[in-house]
């Protein structure tokens, strides 16, 4: 399991608004003005948050640990 | 909100005529009407045709893809679908499954592919071109596209082509097979796809089957019938759906000479061209696969109960002129197109970025080579299949 505190951002540029990430979890990602944006920028380490991010068909959403800046999501 | 009893109108509305959409949804959609329908199987439904309400049962999780599994619910399939597939999930589940191959869908590496896909492309054209006019998109360029590139990314031999056709052809049927070929075109895909699963088992791969086995067999993250299925989806899904829609382009490019010539004369378009005509298309004969809500919802002030199914026409909800400036023309200078030809949500088509590859580089191409590119008999004689959830040409012929 995932721990620390993680901060999650959208680039709304590359965002195509499909709709994966806040019905992949809806606890973290909702739609605003028809694209994706994080419920909140910084949140407690959470696997749902990759997942989401890993299904993003643009890789519009990058995971970063707070602090080191080291990305969560997403990975080759 | 309504609680008048409208009465279910019979559906569908009429039989689909070439690439036409009834003028009913329209009417439905513009006077914000959330539509009763009796589907020919598993009783009455409600229909949404407008982008929001279309958008909300797709996106929210109040609607449930996983409620209509083996259950006799409204729909337009004689077969109740009682076999587990990404399409008939919900999150987390769905979820757990699409991870697993996402990473080779994105943008970024379909992108990675283009240079194949040209090669392919260049390679039928060729053969076309050497064969001389008349010929057959469909068979010469529509079909063998999808079919090769998701071949080569699944690990399916080229050469079993017209058996999966098959098979494909009739699990995709409401009325163009009887109910025994349509199951048997299901289980003749589920066996091919155990088959080659079990080879993977025997001399592993690193095709996307390849990656599923191991993350079976591994790390236990799906069961062998998810596995099997996940196979199956993939190889249909990756064909059916862009071999329809580029024989449908090109023939809404062939009918249209405005729009073929604004195409040739810019060829900058493509893109947008490609878009635009994804947002025109309507790829189903009929609505969709339906959804089952889980709690009381609100669409276009009438109350769906929890439990009651709710079809969606996307083909509607993409001209729906609250979004879409003159939303029933088609213009490839549209500066905003938000269309949902992919869906939305959780089940946004897995292979969007792969379809628009395809399509792109095909219709591109065939412009390209084909300077006086024209259909070879009078367009009421281009045949157009019948009796299928998908709708498509059953030849192109061209000459040039």
């Amino acid at each position: 399991m995932a721990d620390g505190r993680w901060n999650v951002a959208i680039d709304s540029g590359t965002c195509i608004g499909s709709g994966v990430c806040a019905g992949t979890s809806p606890k973290y990602f909702k739609l605003d003005g028809g694209y994706g944006t994080p419920v909140a920028d910084e949140v407690d380490a959470d696997d749902e948050v990759v997942t989401a991010a890993e299904s993003c068909p643009m890789e519009a959403i990058l995971v970063r640990e707070v602090g080191t800046d080291k990305v969560i999501a997403p990975l080759d | 909100m309504t609680t008048v009893d409208r009465g279910a109108c019979p559906y569908p509305f009429s039989e689909a005529q070439g690439l036409e959409l009834d003028p009913e949804y329209g009417r439905l959609r513009d006077n914000g009407e959330l539509a009763r329908v009796r589907m020919p199987y598993g009783g009455e439904a409600w229909m949404a045709t407008s982008y929001e309400d279309v958008k909300t049962v797709l996106g929210d999780p109040r609607f449930s893809r996983a409620a209509t599994l083996g259950a006799d619910v409204p729909r337009m399939m004689p077969l109740i679908q009682n076999e587990t597939n990404l399409l008939t999930m919900d999150p987390p589940d769905h979820s757990r499954l699409r991870k697993l191959v996402a990473k080779a869908f994105t943008m970024r590496r379909i992108e990675m592919l283009r240079p194949r896909a040209q090669e392919v492309v260049d390679g039928l054209l060729d053969d076309i071109e050497a064969q001389g006019p008349p010929a057959d998109l469909v068979e010469g360029l529509a079909l063998p596209l999808p079919i090769t590139m998701i071949c080569e990314l699944l690990g399916v031999p080229y050469e079993d082509r017209d058996k999966f056709r098959a098979w494909s052809d009739a699990a995709l049927a409401f009325n163009a097979f009887t109910l025994e070929e349509i199951q048997a075109g299901r289980d003749g895909l589920r066996e091919y796809l155990a088959g080659l699963v079990a080879q993977r088992r025997e001399q592993p791969t690193d095709d996307l089957l390849g990656v599923l086995v191991q993350a079976r067999d591994e790390e236990d993250r799906l069961s062998e019938a998810e596995l099997v299925q996940f196979g199956v989806t993939l190889l249909v899904a990756g064909h059916e759906t862009t071999a329809n829609q580029t024989g449908n382009f090109l023939f809404t490019l062939l009918s249209t000479p405005h729009l073929l010539r604004d195409l040739r004369e810019n060829p900058e378009l493509l893109n947008p061209a490609i878009e635009e005509m994804l947002r025109m298309t309507p790829l189903g004969t009929a609505a969709g696969f339906p959804r089952i809500a889980t709690e009381d919802v609100v669409l276009s002030g009438t109350l769906v109960r929890a439990g009651e199914a709710v079809m969606t026409q996307l083909a509607s909800a993409n001209r729906d002129g609250g979004v879409f400036d003159h939303g029933d023309e088609i213009d490839f200078h549209r500066e905003n197109n938000p269309h949902i030809a992919f869906g939305h949500g959780v089940h946004h088509c897995l292979g969007a970025q792969l379809a628009r590859l395809e399509l792109q580089v095909a219709v591109g191409s065939v412009l390209n080579r084909f300077p006086d590119l024209r259909f070879a008999v009078p367009v009421e004689e281009v045949p157009f299949k019948t009796g299928r959830l998908i709708r498509g040409l059953r030849a192109l012929p061209v000459t040039w």
